[in-house]
């Protein structure tokens, strides 16, 4: 099983490696927003760097978690389902976009301590919190692309069905980010948030392999 | 009459949240005088809300479990009626908030839009409105069955946390925030008055049951028009 779960996700980055230009494109997507910020903004305030970063965050992920499920054709689907258990396949596909969002966190991050000032105090905790917070937007998009995956006008949908969803989880985040900008949280409650959303993540992982099985079968 | 008592338990139990929520005493604070009647009714959509919302998840599960068509209608009906008593339940608070909040604390309309709690009601009528969206962009019965379903579930599971958890961690201008002695005032025995139990509880049940009424209906409605289509 772990063999296979792996394959997989070999065959996502190597999919990946092969057609760069999904891969550039979203690279792009990234610094023209930020670069559209900078114009339009220059040395926002520390809340309003937070609010825009995460805003931001959630764009990306939309553009690079979306594709996961909507690129696989209908041929191809069938194969993987003739190989692979489905919990096999969303375990991979979870694994992939967090790797994936990850790297376009961290690539978003320099480009706006590059481009918009930097109010971070604490750098190296900033950068945990947004490894945190891509891994756990990433995963609820992934779902959520599995399941507008088969809807029409699904490129849409995954915006209505996924922003309501990750609502809680992006304002924990944001709450959690203040602690990295000087702000004074009372005793434990940094490590209160931290564990509250790495429990919903717990939850969105658990529920994604119940549940998939279900979109799965045609 | 046999299957009829709890329609007409609604029916009295309303009566007497009615005529008794308005007449008989009620406790004299300062800011809520009056207003503090309000709580028959505001508190109620949102309990009546919850557990239309909790109906419709069960029928969801059991719908993926069975993949009976009934089950989907169940769900998809009790989830309609639950969006209808929360936004009840905003109007109800909405005029509560402009007698208390606004017009004696003197809160700005953007610090009572950033009530917790309101941002958690909002994120559970946004998701019932993304599953029906959902629904409605899936033609294949089966399929829009099985998708809501997915939906259904994996919605009410995160916004359980966000209803139960997230408001208790910050500060919030509806009694029971962190600081206050309280928990929860709805459900908590000592912070409510006597005086309002005798009515507040039964209340919870006749708006809850007429909820239930309500989506029975819708239901029955709705598998009239499927007849043709479940015999088939």
């Amino acid at each position: 099983m772990n063999n296979r779960i792996l394959t997989l996700l070999k065959k996502d980055i190597v999919l990946e490696l092969r057609q760069q230009h999904t891969f550039y494109g979203v690279l792009l997507y990234i610094a023209s927003t930020i670069f559209v910020l900078f114009l339009s903004i220059d040395q926002p305030a520390a809340n309003i760097w937070n609010g825009l970063f995460w805003v931001i965050q959630l764009f990306v992920c939309i553009n690079t978690v979306a594709k996961s499920f909507l690129q696989e054709s209908k041929g191809r689907m069938l194969y993987f389902y003739s190989v692979a258990s489905p919990v096999e396949f969303i375990i991979s596909k979870l694994l992939y976009n967090i790797i994936l969002m990850i790297v376009m966190s961290i690539i978003s991050l320099a480009l706006f301590f590059i481009f918009l000032n930097n109010p971070v105090s604490n750098s190296l905790r900033f950068i945990g919190i947004v490894i945190l917070g891509g891994a756990s937007i990433s995963m609820v998009f992934t779902l959520m692309s599995a399941i507008a995956g088969k809807a029409q006008q699904n490129a849409a949908l995954i915006a209505i069905l996924g922003f309501p969803v990750i609502l809680p989880q992006l304002l924990l985040l944001m709450k959690l980010s203040k602690a990295a900008f000087a702000e004074v949280f009372k005793e434990g409650a940094v490590l209160q948030l931290a564990s509250l959303i790495i429990g919903l993540d717990a939850l969105v992982v658990v529920l994604a392999i119940i549940l998939f099985p279900y979109l799965w079968k045609e | 009459m046999r299957k009829s008592w709890w329609k007409i338990l609604s029916f009295i139990l309303l009566a007497y949240t009615i005529i008794g929520g308005f007449l008989l005493d009620v406790p004299r604070l300062p800011i809520l005088n009056e207003s503090i009647r309000n709580l028959y009714f505001h508190v109620c959509m949102w309990f009546g809300m919850m557990i239309l919302f909790i109906i419709s998840f069960i029928y969801s599960i059991k719908y993926l479990r069975t993949s009976n068509h009934r089950n989907d209608i169940f769900a998809a009906n009790f989830a309609a009626v639950g969006s209808f008593f929360g936004v009840l339940g905003y109007a109800t608070g909405t005029i509560w908030a402009n007698y208390t909040w606004i017009s004696d604390q003197n809160q700005s309309l953007a610090s009572v839009l950033k009530e917790p709690k309101l941002i958690g009601a909002a994120i559970a009528l946004l998701i019932y409105g993304a599953y029906f969206v959902l629904r409605g962009s899936l033609t294949d019965i089966d399929k829009r069955a099985r998708v809501s379903a997915v939906y259904n579930i994996f919605a009410f599971a995160m916004l359980f946390p966000s209803i139960w958890i997230v408001p208790r961690l910050v500060g919030s201008l509806h009694p029971g925030a962190p600081g206050s002695d309280s928990g929860n005032p709805a459900l908590n025995f000592n912070d409510i008055d006597s005086r309002l139990r005798i009515i507040f509880y039964p209340a919870i049940i006749g708006w809850t049951l007429l909820g239930v009424w309500i989506a029975t209906i819708k239901i029955r409605l709705q598998l009239l028009k499927d007849k043709t289509l479940m015999n088939a």
